[in-house]
């Protein structure tokens, strides 16, 4: 077990749950703001991961990317609406490198469509290094590897 | 599902599917009837036709195997130890069991858990516990011969490291079966240059699994429904391009190639255009040339029923289609490239493909227009498409303002299907 002061504990719980109500809320202009301008952002099936397959769901660089990617969602992709709800668990520290805290959290995303009812949209594992900056906690990389081995048709937001 | 046995019970429902001749105006019921489905699932996927399985490159060494599926009925692909590839259906002789789930994977031989009933990777039955009884005391009956109860071997063609196979032994060569046209453009992408997997990308489309045929036989939408292609010129109207089909015209090419300037007519009234459009990350348009393009900078390529094969610029990936009713289907896609592409290739490779897949800026959204779709066809069984681009004839053209290419995809379907 890594040793953690209380204090980032409860730092590293309050990221989880804004990132979390950012998308949720679709604050998607926010959403970058949670990373560091060089950060790795990528959604991978976890057949993928475990082989060590390069192709990501998602695969982004840095900001530029994300802002893209919230370009590309929000104008220009075509998807019937939908809401989606985030449940993530209590953040788990498993290790410190190079200035960075290495963090996992489970997460759980419903997804809800014009006249459905609710349905587990995709379920894995954020894998995450957390650096502190001048403004806070912020994503140098983010993972989310999912064990769905079906995406119900097509993933649009970020998870 | 009980779809065999619908279709055994009401033949005469499927008289009327289709009264007109042509096809031009594509019924609904064509996408909705679970006897339509179990007639595609006998003659098309069961049939004398070849289904994808997969890469050679999957099942690298003696005893890898990868499970897949061709319509609804599982198979194993299998090397075996003279490095040739099987492909055997995933059901025991024994009492039927799916007995394998993994998905990838390598054995010495194949095992049915529940009795242990045990094949080699040829699929030939090697040995069952018991055959003799215990103690003089049961066992098989005399005349039981292992050789009469291995797994289904299918027939398989290999072509350049690309693999197929049929439930139908007397399926002709996989070479007629695409044609020359065709199969030239299958050979300028799979030229017997080694491959290497990076990777997959699954997911599960609430429509109709030909619907998906047509979307890449559709050169008229990704002008208009894809901003991305429209806007930096990876498919536009404009673009000097081809179709191209097999004689019966079940299978087809889409070839284009990029604008460097921009004709005004094409992006008038085009909503999805977006002039002032331009990325924070350009590492995503930094397209390098390969010599094996000899200029067209897409090709998509669908060899009916199952396949679509996609360059799209320098991402690569081949996209298996698994249905699953009438009414849905699986999308497998298989991203590669090969072994001789440098790290900056394959690193590009992969970050183009931010554009492909299930989240894909220029794919997701071919999906979710599939589900529509369907919507429609389940409300309206009365209803017939229009896919009159171009007119009503099956033809090869030096242009893209055409749905030629699923006419020709329709007229080879009735006449397999006869209907």
């Amino acid at each position: 077990m890594i040793a953690v002061h209380t204090d980032r504990l409860a730092d590293l719980v309050a990221l989880y749950a804004e990132y979390a109500a950012c998308i949720d809320e679709e604050r998607f202009d926010d959403w970058p703001g949670f990373f560091t301008e060089d950060c790795v952002y990528r959604v991978v099936p976890r057949e993928n991961h475990e082989a060590g397959y390069p192709l990501a769901t998602i695969s982004l660089k840095g900001t530029a990317g994300l802002r893209d990617r919230v370009y590309g969602m929000t104008s220009t992709l075509f998807h019937a609406p939908y809401y989606q709800r985030h449940i993530v668990s209590l953040p788990r520290i498993v290790g410190n490198e190079e200035g960075a805290i290495r963090v996992e959290a489970n997460y759980l995303v419903l997804r809800t469509k014009r006249d459905e009812p609710s349905e587990v949209f995709n379920t894995g594992r954020y894998i995450d290094r957390v650096v502190e900056t001048g403004g806070g906690l912020r994503f140098r990389e983010k993972l989310c590897v999912f064990d769905s081995e079906l995406i119900p048709n097509s993933l649009i937001y970020p998870i | 599902m009980s779809t065999q046995t619908a279709a055994a019970g009401n033949p005469s429902t499927l008289a009327d599917i289709w009264p007109e001749p042509g096809a031009s105006r594509i019924p609904a019921r064509v996408y909705t009837s679970p006897e339509v489905y179990a007639r595609e699932l006998e003659r098309i996927f069961y049939g004398r036709h070849w289904s994808y399985v997969g890469l050679a490159a999957e099942v690298p060494e003696p005893g890898s195997f990868k499970r897949t599926s061709i319509g609804e009925r599982s198979v194993i692909m299998i090397r075996n130890r003279r490095g040739e590839i099987n492909v055997l259906e995933n059901r025991c002789a024994h009492r039927a069991m799916r007995f394998c789930k993994e998905k990838f994977g390598k054995a010495k031989t194949l095992v049915c858990p529940y009795h242990q009933w045990n094949y080699s990777h040829d699929g030939k039955l090697l040995g069952v516990p018991f055959q003799r009884g215990v103690k003089g005391n049961g066992g098989m009956p005399e005349d039981f011969r292992l050789e009469d109860h291995g797994l289904p071997r299918l027939k398989v063609a290999t072509r350049n490291g690309v693999v197929f196979a049929s439930f139908a032994q007397d399926v002709e060569p996989l070479e007629d079966y695409i044609g020359p046209a065709v199969l030239a453009y299958f050979d300028r992408t799979f030229d017997g240059r080694e491959l290497v997997v990076q990777g997959y990308s699954r997911q599960r489309i609430p429509g109709n699994w030909k619907l998906m045929m047509e979307n890449i036989k559709d050169p008229y939408h990704p002008g208009l429904l894809h901003t991305w292609f429209v806007t930096f010129g990876l498919w536009r109207a404009d673009n000097r391009s081809r179709l191209i089909m097999d004689e019966r015209g079940r299978h087809a090419c889409m070839i284009s190639q990029r604008s460097e300037t921009i004709d005004p007519d094409v992006t008038k009234g085009v909503t999805s255009y977006r002039r002032n459009m331009t990325l924070h990350d350009t590492s995503l348009l930094d397209i390098v040339v390969e010599p094996w393009w000899n200029g067209p900078t897409v090709c998509m390529t669908t060899i009916f029923p199952s396949v679509i094969l996609q360059q799209q610029v320098n991402s690569l990936s081949t996209r298996q289609i698994i249905p699953a009713g009438p009414d849905s289907f699986d999308f497998v896609w298989t991203h590669f490239g090969f072994a001789d592409d440098t790290p900056d290739m394959a690193a590009r490779r992969m970050h183009q493909a931010n554009l492909f897949g299930p989240g894909g800026l220029v794919s997701a959204d071919d999906g979710e227009v599939i589900e529509l779709s369907q919507d429609g066809f389940r409300q309206d069984q009365a209803f017939s498409t229009l896919c009159e681009l171009g007119g009503t004839a099956v033809e090869n053209t030096e242009h893209m303002v055409t749905e030629t290419l699923i006419r020709g995809m329709y007229r080879y379907w009735r006449e397999v299907m006869d209907l």
